[in-house]
């Protein structure tokens, strides 16, 4: 077989985080090649090099044994490397020919569109793949399912030497995915080479044929896939020492003070029922996308419930919102503090205050400058955030102090149940630090919290108790006694949990 | 095979049906009946409605309107925004009109009343796709300054006495229709053949639709945007020449809100100003219908105060209507 593609010792460095690690590989012309890892293990980041998202820091790699240097996804597209993206980049409004064909449709000398040229060569191209589609269709009226599909189409469509597909099954239902792998495995007869992110174990043995596997953005090794078993990549997308970042956990009482029972929100998540004691860390765990976030979301009451009761305290909290939540000291510390968090433009101690601005206008409703700038003070320096002062925007601090920020500014609300989604998402490994001694202190001041994260170190060091979340649904609670990351894995892919033979569990 | 080529067929709206019904869920064609059953119920309610005369005067004051609406759409189509349309009419009323002054060639003056239209959609289009300027900042800002300058240039004061062979172009008509309907009828027919059939075109599509995946598809955003901004002022240009001939003069203050009038247009037409819809054809039923609501008020003697009123009032349904309709398709 020939060499499509090599790569030599590429690294990729981000502010704090070594996204990609020195990694080298090579794919074979018509080789499926399955790249896998834990979230936040550098598939993504070394995919967007090859497919010229991202310039390399160090290393390169080789199309066809010539180097390649990409200066842009669509130069990369000229020279025969295709990518899907995760997010759709389809026209709603606009039909699937020319969503397919975009900007490369047919024209006469006028640059008038040949639409019966558009239709014929879209239709011959579904036919190719058997998707009985009216070309003429606008993209928004089909499901979510075909439009991933349609994205795939596209990207094949320009008939690339390697295509680069990340998480291509995550909207499709088990019908969709069986045809979409077909469809996959016909192209590679063809000769097309394959890269496929996916988080999904049983999806890597249908399709694979060679499996690589990162973690921490290094490369952990590649296997032929006939000599390796699911348990042996749960393995190696792991195995890693836990120091004692996390500090010990602490008393908690014996009432569940917090309760929610079967919440459901549609399309979301169904029978989500918990209890949370005060001092108490539990963790949702599970895959992107199972639903972690929304549950987290619902009880804080961005989002509706359609169904299920949370009780506080023994009281039921009917219909929560966002207000309603902060006056009962429910706190919800968002994944998306760039997005949703915070208030980048503005300064330290005008984020600090924002949830709790109540506290601090008398009856007269004008802010009391004074006592903000005091508070402010406090929180920077009881969170160790490291700023010049508190009139620094946040703009200017690094993820970490960030998320400190975050941090602080939920703390004025004097939370009796913190929700706190991925707490260490782009934070280093020093800030990292002081927010579990954060949580801990939380803990210990008798609020419970509930740790929503992707980082399985982070939850098994951290946590009382994990809840795996499986498409919407509690797929298992693991006690601290029994946590290893292997089985929450083994739960968040949906698998069976079988114990290793050698008895490596613990 | 069968079984799974099934799954990924069964989805509504698809053949001939589905294409009937996704035309019928289109704007054009709501407002399409609503234009019908409004021009029905006045043919009842007022004798004059169905004259030709009326046709003629109602076609007439929507034909400005209509025609920087072409422009306007294929803008926002794009995702962009232009606010400084008046000021450009204006601009290039009172440009043209002092040319003629000057005795300049009418040919020439005209000439030269564009090329200063087009001068200012290039700067609008400069400012926003190279200099990434909000876009209604830019076009906000650009509103103000040519309203001044226009003001500076004729000093304050109207143009008056322009050549009768240069109100010729405004005034003068075929079988009772005046050339400013012939013009927005060309602009209309022309606009909406290039915008469902040139590739150029069609790229404002894409672009409104998803700016990065755009890009990947190796559009060049930069310049279709640029050729957007030029082509609305220049739409609008030509639209301050046929004013200016009409009324043979070109006051300081002519155009003035001719930039929202349109835009209500285009959103009453399909546009969104999220961008990535519409079509020319609803534009023009857009303006149509803002044309039809003043002169029904107008025939039914209501108070002239009362139409723009109506007109907020309608824009707003509209709207509201496009939002429920939304929500009830996602919850679906």
């Amino acid at each position: 077989m020939e060499e499509i593609l090599r790569t030599e010792n590429l690294s990729k460095e981000f502010p704090g985080v070594k996204a990609v690690d020195n990694v080298s590989f090579s794919l074979m012309k018509g080789e499926i090649l399955a790249l896998i890892g834990e979230n936040g293990a550098g598939k993504s980041t070394l995919s967007q090099i090859i497919g010229g998202v991202y310039k390399p820091d160090a290393g390169q790699f080789f199309l066809e044994g010539k180097p390649a240097v990409f200066s842009s996804p669509s130069h990369a597209l000229e020279q025969g490397i295709s990518m899907v993206f995760q997010e759709l980049s389809l026209v709603g409004n606009l039909s699937v020919a020319e969503n397919l064909f975009a900007n490369r449709q047919p024209t006469g000398r006028l640059g008038n569109i040949k639409w019966r040229e558009l239709l014929r060569a879209t239709t011959a191209f579904l036919q190719r793949f058997e998707l009985h589609l009216d070309p003429r269709q606008l993209v928004k009226y089909l499901p979510a399912g075909q439009q991933q599909i349609l994205e795939v189409l596209k990207a094949i469509s320009s008939n690339p030497k390697v295509l680069i597909l990340d998480e291509p099954t995550s909207a499709l239902t088990e019908a969709e995915t069986a045809y979409l792998l077909a469809n996959i495995r016909k192209l590679q007869g063809e000769g097309m080479s394959f890269i496929y992110i996916t988080h999904k174990l049983s999806e890597v043995f249908q399709i694979a044929d060679q499996v690589l596997v990162l973690r921490d953005g290094k490369f952990v090794g590649k296997r032929d896939i006939h000599a390796v078993t699911e348990q042996d990549l749960v393995s190696m997308m792991v195995g890693r020492e836990i120091g004692n970042l996390y500090g010990a956990s602490g008393k908690r009482s014996e009432d569940a003070y917090f309760r929610v029972q079967q919440l459901t929100r549609d399309r979301f998540f169904k029978d989500i029922s918990f209890s949370l004691k005060r001092g108490e860390i539990i963790g949702l765990a599970g895959l992107i996308g199972a639903g972690r976030t929304q549950i987290g979301r619902s009880i804080f009451g961005i989002d509706p419930l359609d169904a299920g009761q949370i009780f506080l305290d023994g009281e039921e909290i009917h219909a929560p919102e966002p207000l309603s939540s902060i006056e009962n000291g429910i706190a919800y510390l968002t994944e998306d503090r760039k997005g949703l968090g915070l208030f980048l433009g503005m300064s330290v101690r005008e984020n600090i205050v924002a949830p709790s601005l109540r506290r601090f206008s008398g009856r007269s409703g004008f802010l009391d400058g004074r006592r903000i700038d005091r508070f402010a003070n406090e929180a920077v320096e009881k969170n160790s955030i490291a700023t010049p002062s508190i009139t620094k925007k946040l703009n200017n601090l690094s993820g970490g102090n960030q998320q400190k920020c975050l941090i602080a500014m939920w703390m004025g609300i004097n939370p009796k149940v913190i929700i706190f989604d991925e707490p260490t998402r782009g934070v280093d490994v020093g800030a990292r630090a002081d927010i579990y001694q954060k949580l801990r202190d939380f803990a210990a001041a008798g609020a419970g919290v509930i740790m929503i994260s992707s980082d399985l170190p982070e939850l098994i060091g951290m946590c009382d108790r994990i809840l795996v979340i499986h498409h919407g649904r509690i797929s298992g609670e693991i006690d601290r006694s029994d946590f290893s990351e292997e089985r929450i894995m083994a739960f968040s892919a949906g698998i069976e949990y079988r114990p290793t033979p050698n008895g490596k569990e613990n | 095979m069968a079984d799974r080529a099934s799954v990924v067929t069964a989805n509504r709206g698809s053949g001939i049906l589905g294409r009937l019904r996704s035309i019928a869920a289109g704007r054009e064609f709501a407002l399409g009946i609503v234009l019908i059953v409004m021009a029905s119920a006045m043919t009842i309610a007022s004798p004059v409605f169905m004259d030709v005369g009326n046709l003629q005067a109602i076609l007439l004051a929507l034909s400005v309107e209509a025609t920087i609406a072409v422009g306007m759409m294929l803008l926002l189509i794009s995702g962009g925004l232009d606010l400084s349309v008046g000021s450009i009419l204006g601009f290039t009323g009172v440009v043209t009109g002092l040319a003629l002054q000057a005795h300049v060639p009418i040919f020439l003056a005209i000439l030269i009343g564009l090329i200063a239209a087009l001068s200012v959609g290039l700067i609008n289009g400069l400012l926003v796709a190279k200099m990434n300027i909000n876009p209604f900042i830019t076009t906000l800002g650009m509103s103000i300054t040519i309203r001044g300058l226009l003001l500076v240039i004729a000093k304050g004061r109207a143009v008056l006495n322009l050549p009768p062979s240069f109100t010729a172009i405004g005034q003068g008509s075929v079988l009772g229709f005046q050339y400013p309907i012939f013009v927005m009828l060309a602009v209309v027919i022309l606009g909406d053949i290039l915008l469902r059939n040139s590739r150029f075109f069609r790229q404002s599509y894409y672009i409104g639709g998803n700016e990065k995946a755009a890009r990947l598809s190796g559009i060049n955003v930069d310049f279709v945007k640029i050729a957007n901004y030029c082509i609305v002022a220049l739409l609008a240009g030509v639209a301050g020449i046929l004013t200016t001939a009409r009324f043979g003069t070109s006051s300081v203050t002519i155009g003035t809100g001719v930039e929202l009038r349109v835009i209500t247009a285009t959103i009453i037409g399909g546009a969104s100003l999220n961008g990535g819809e519409g079509s020319v054809f609803g534009a023009f039923l857009g303006a149509l219908f803002m044309g039809m609501v003043a002169n029904a008020l107008n025939l039914l003697g209501v108070d002239a105060y009362w139409q723009n009123l109506v007109t907020g009032l309608i824009l707003i349904i509209a709207v509201l209507l496009d939002v429920i309709n939304e929500r009830r398709k996602n919850r679906q």
